[in-house]
């Protein structure tokens, strides 16, 4: 009897154990060790491939159109603005070097006091060089984060530490948001990214949630185009009956924010292709 | 001009006129094949009078379960000898004729692209070669339909 | 205007084999848009390839070809310095074209 009580208390820890300690190296630690016991056979670096690290059969035609993928279009395009000069005759290379920046962002910018994400330094370059920004939903912003997400691939997620009061405000509402049950379903993300994942919740595999922030812009088949981390975060939203937050908002960078720091160590694998 | 001779006039003039018009007959049956909405009439445009044979020598690739329809990735490749054109039809689609593939001997009979499912069906690819047409067929499982919305 | 068609090629024991991918919205016709309104049909109907000036491929599509179709095939006795073309030409008339010159 006391046997099973402690393996009760001891699965129920390892269920909730991300979630008991408050500093981030720990939180991290502690749902990478779930994940690895979850999945024994799959390397944690291969969660940078989602789903497709699940299903076999999935996988094989995820290869079969990466080989040559229909984002390499809007690749082209991201790389066309890339070099557009703007009013002032500079270009995004002003901003942003040779484009192999992923790694840089996300990041907490403390002038700013809040999450500084990719998107946001693209608007941030525009209207520093005399540019009107674009929307975060465009064709635009999706096809220049898709170039710097394919020149930056191979780059590994190193977000640093959140430390100061501010960084840790930030990284801590993200957490709460990834934890808190919300919409019609009342789900959180957490529900089913950690406790069921690697099961199937309507025919779709549920993913890992490291190596979610890494791929970004994806190419859902779904869409038909490119679409940023932030518009997945508004489906998933809307799909447990939640109100969706805006694109950029400041509740979705802080996600962003948590989500990464749980990715450190991981590739960034951007663009890519998803159902 | 005596009868034979009028007769033998005939034919060779009906003869070049066929020989004349039939590559543009064919087009126009191409086109209406894959207007077509029934699997039979899509099926006229490829099979014509030639006898349709099941064959095991076809690879045909093609997913069990659909990640999503509408980008099915599909090959088709074979052994067989003297392909003349190679066809895909999604039995279930609006439209069912999907692709022909007209290849001269200059290329392998191995082809390969990028379909949309509505839903799904079997699909079926037809090899044709100068006195047979070889068939072959998968049925693909599809639960987001590939045609929009 | 248009994007270009992107070819890549290589060759094994003479053998190109031969990938492309077109840009186009290969709309079916039976989609409607936000707005509730159908997207006119809008798709290729004929691709032809090339290899230097032989015709090899004539290809009939419906619009039932994936968006942004994607098409591979394999060309014989291929050798460094030929060019593989392809053509297409879709239901409204539009045509492109795009090469590539083998290694």
């Amino acid at each position: 009897m006391q046997h099973l009580a402690r393996i009760a208390i001891a699965a129920c820890t390892l269920i909730w154990m991300p979630f008991l300690y408050a500093d981030p190296a720990s939180d991290r630690t502690a749902l990478r060790d779930f994940y690895a016991k979850r999945f024994p056979d799959i390397p944690l670096s291969a969660h940078k491939d989602g789903a497709y690290a699940l299903n076999a059969g999935a996988r094989e035609q995820w290869l079969e159109l990466e080989d040559f993928p229909p984002y390499e279009i809007e690749v082209d395009e991201g790389a066309e603005l890339f070099t557009t000069a703007f009013a002032d005759g500079t270009d995004f290379s002003a901003c942003f070097r040779d484009a192999r920046v992923r790694q840089d962002f996300p990041r907490f910018d403390a002038e700013q006091a809040t999450v500084v994400t990719l998107e946001m330094a693209v608007n941030a370059c525009l209207h520093d060089h005399g540019e009107a920004p674009w929307d975060y939903g465009s064709a635009e912003m999706n096809a220049l984060t898709a170039y710097i997400a394919f020149k930056s691939r191979g780059q590994i997620v190193d977000l640093p530490t959140p430390q100061t009061a501010a960084e840790m405000d930030a990284y801590n509402a993200g957490k709460r948001f990834y934890q808190s049950r919300r919409g019609q379903l009342n789900f959180a993300c957490s529900n089913c990214h950690v406790q069921i994942v690697g099961n199937q919740l309507r025919a779709e595999t549920l993913s890992a949630s490291i190596g979610h922030v890494t791929h970004w812009p994806t190419y859902r088949f779904k869409w038909q185009e490119l679409g940023g981390l932030h518009l997945r975060f508004q489906e998933c939203n809307s799909q447990v009956g939640a109100e969706p937050f805006q694109l950029q908002s400041e509740v979705y960078r802080n996600l962003e924010y948590f989500l990464t720091f749980m990715s450190n160590g991981m590739q960034w694998n951007g663009p890519t292709t998803r159902k | 001009m005596n009868r034979r001779q009028w007769l033998r006039a005939a034919v060779r003039y009906s003869a070049a006129t066929a020989v004349l018009l039939s590559p543009l007959r064919v087009l126009a049956n191409i086109r209406q094949a894959f207007d077509a909405t029934s699997v039979d009439d899509a099926l006229k445009g490829v099979i014509g009078d030639k006898p349709v044979q099941e064959s095991d020598l076809i690879k045909f690739k093609i997913p069990d379960i659909a990640e999503n329809g509408a980008v099915v990735p599909v090959s088709v490749s074979t052994q067989i000898d003297g392909v003349s054109a190679i066809s895909i039809v999604i039995e279930n689609n609006p439209n069912p004729l999907t692709t022909r593939f007209e290849i001269s001997p200059a290329v392998v009979a191995d082809v390969s692209t990028r379909v949309k499912m509505g839903q799904t069906s079997v699909v079926r690819v037809y090899v044709e070669t100068p006195n047979t047409i070889f068939t072959t067929a998968k049925e693909v499982k599809v639960t987001i339909g590939g045609c929009g919305g | 205007m248009a994007a270009q068609i992107k070819i890549r090629g290589k060759i094994k024991d003479g053998v190109a084999e031969v990938k492309s991918l077109m840009p186009h919205p290969m709309e079916t016709g039976t989609r409607r848009n936000a707005e509730g309104n159908i997207v006119p049909a809008h798709y290729i109907q004929t691709v032809t390839c090339f290899k230097n000036d032989e015709q090899v491929i004539q290809a009939h599509w419906g619009p039932a070809v994936s968006k942004n179709p994607f098409f591979a095939f394999k060309v014989n006795n291929a050798a460094s310095g030929d060019t593989i073309r392809i053509d297409w030409v879709d239901n409204t008339g539009e045509t492109s074209s795009g090469e590539l010159v083998l290694k």
